[in-house]
């Protein structure tokens, strides 16, 4: 792949990926791959967000699961732009 | 089934009831808190022996008190231990420990200070430990075949890309090396919580996968349940883990689990700092999450060599166990870069497999065996925390 990707995405079925870049920021075009099979799609981001981070792929709402890893990693509290940014503030754990 | 690692040896230590070691080591153990003085004093005296203090000993019983012995025991009986002094406040414990140690047929010799005093033990400590020290030092290394090493895991400081990169160049090494016949380790019962129902698909059989989740299920309730003042939001993910972009316990304990690689299965689950006994295979050892009690407790198990995925950049080592560090995170390569043994960076470029990966991290393991000191062996980071498992009597 000769350009650099900026957002990983582990399955097809994830609705969130992870920003791979550092100092990525709002507005980017960004190219997005889905490691599980190398395809690829481009994104455009909505905030500054740092690297590790996650961006949401679609409209996230209050109530949603939060898929990563094909698997449900928790539930969003917030309503969530496609594009934005994923985390804490609008993502919370199901357990404990 | 041949493969190309079927070939494939390193020189090592071989001791004296057949395991293979790859370090050298002559440690001079504390029983208890209060005889740390003293073995650091032996240590100081004859250069080549290692002190390993610790904060307990004392006072402790039941399963707790199993749980100390059984370190003790496992860290001295370690194949990358060539001899060992102890010493400990009176002789009755000090025996215990030193026995333990002994059946493995490695030279141990025992000290205790009561009606000696620091001073008369110190001395007759550092003769033996002298002693030990020129025997250990002509000891030669011999070529072993790589699947006789005990190899664990456990990541530390993860993010997001431990997921996508270190943990899984972990697990092709396991996938790769487990056919060969090694033995290996992985465990952080509390951080498998979101991932449990894929872990417990993992083992050999369905009985070993109900007792593991029986196991898992029993830490859940008596510990954190029974514990807990939150939701865990301030511990399990750490700060540093939402610094670096996980969010919940599922999601670290998915990518946690990309350490166990795509075909490995585990073969039998262990208590904590206990040594396998059911043969060759992967192991799920019963520990905690943090990085140093995590290292001790398999390194009392038997394992010479860790293989440690961080994101954030985790500078854990260990007294006697080399530990490799791996991470995919091109924000730690670029400023942590003495800790890293392995950069997997080229992953997340998507410049490199897994299987390339992989294959170095298991060309850094053999390097490792043959006696290439790991950047956290260089920067003498040597942690030693004993997990504990309720207060003292």
């Amino acid at each position: 792949m000769s350009e650099i990707p900026h957002l990983l995405v582990h399955e097809s079925a994830d609705n969130v990926g992870v920003v791979v870049v550092e100092g990525l920021t709002a507005g980017t075009d960004m190219l997005c791959c889905v490691t599980h099979d190398n395809s690829t799609f481009r994104l455009t981001s909505g905030a500054d967000v740092p690297i590790g981070h996650k961006i949401a792929l679609k409209d996230l709402s209050e109530g949603d699961t939060a898929t990563k890893y094909g698997e449900d990693i928790g539930k969003i509290i917030a309503d969530i732009p496609k594009g934005a940014h994923v985390h804490t503030h609008n993502c919370k754990t199901k357990r404990w | 089934m041949s493969s190309k690692y079927s070939n494939t040896t390193v020189n090592a230590f071989r001791r004296e009831n057949g395991r293979v070691g790859v370090r050298n080591h002559v440690v001079i153990l504390p029983v208890d808190d209060i005889s740390n003085a003293a073995c650091e004093a032996v240590a100081n005296n004859v250069k080549g022996t290692l002190a390993i203090p610790h904060a307990y000993g004392r006072l402790q019983f039941g399963e707790d008190l199993d749980l100390h012995f059984r370190t003790m025991i496992g860290t001295g009986a370690n194949p990358n231990v060539a001899a060992v002094v102890v010493i400990g406040i009176e002789p009755s414990w000090t025996k215990r420990i030193a026995d333990g140690i002994r059946k493995t047929g490695k030279p141990v010799a025992e000290f205790s200070i009561e009606q000696n005093g620091d001073f008369e033990t110190i001395r007759a400590a550092s003769w033996k430990a002298k002693e030990f020290v020129h025997w250990s030092t002509e000891l030669q290394r011999e070529e072993v075949a790589l699947s006789e090493l005990w190899i664990s895991t456990k990541c530390g400081e993860s993010d997001t890309t431990t997921g996508l990169g270190s943990c899984p160049t972990v697990g092709n090494m396991y996938d790769k090396l487990l056919p060969e016949g090694i033995t290996g380790f992985f465990g952080e019962t509390s951080e498998i919580t979101g991932a449990e129902h894929i872990c417990q698909k993992r083992a050999i059989n369905e009985e070993v996968g109900e007792r593991w989740y029986k196991m898992w299920k029993a830490y859940q309730d008596d510990v954190i349940f029974a514990h807990q003042t939150d939701d865990l939001s301030d511990s399990q993910p750490t700060k540093g883990n939402i610094e670096g972009g996980l969010t919940t316990i599922e999601e670290k304990a998915l990518g946690n689990l990309e350490k166990i690689g795509r075909t490995s299965e585990f073969v039998d689950i262990l208590e904590p700092a206990e040594a396998p006994n059911s043969g060759k295979g992967l192991y799920f050892m019963d520990s905690s999450s943090a990085a140093a009690e995590c290292v001790t407790l398999m390194a009392a198990g038997g394992a010479v060599i860790h293989t440690f995925p961080t994101g954030q950049g985790n500078v854990v080592g260990n007294p006697i166990v080399p530990v490799i560090k791996i991470t995919a995170n091109p924000r730690t390569v670029r400023t942590m870069s003495e800790h890293v043994d392995v950069d997997v960076s080229g992953i997340l470029r998507r410049d490199m497999t897994i299987d390339e990966a992989g294959d170095e991290l298991i060309d850094m393991v053999r390097r490792t065996a043959n006696g290439r000191n790991t950047a956290a062996e260089a920067l003498g980071h040597r942690e030693f925390s004993m997990t504990k498992l309720y207060r003292s009597a």
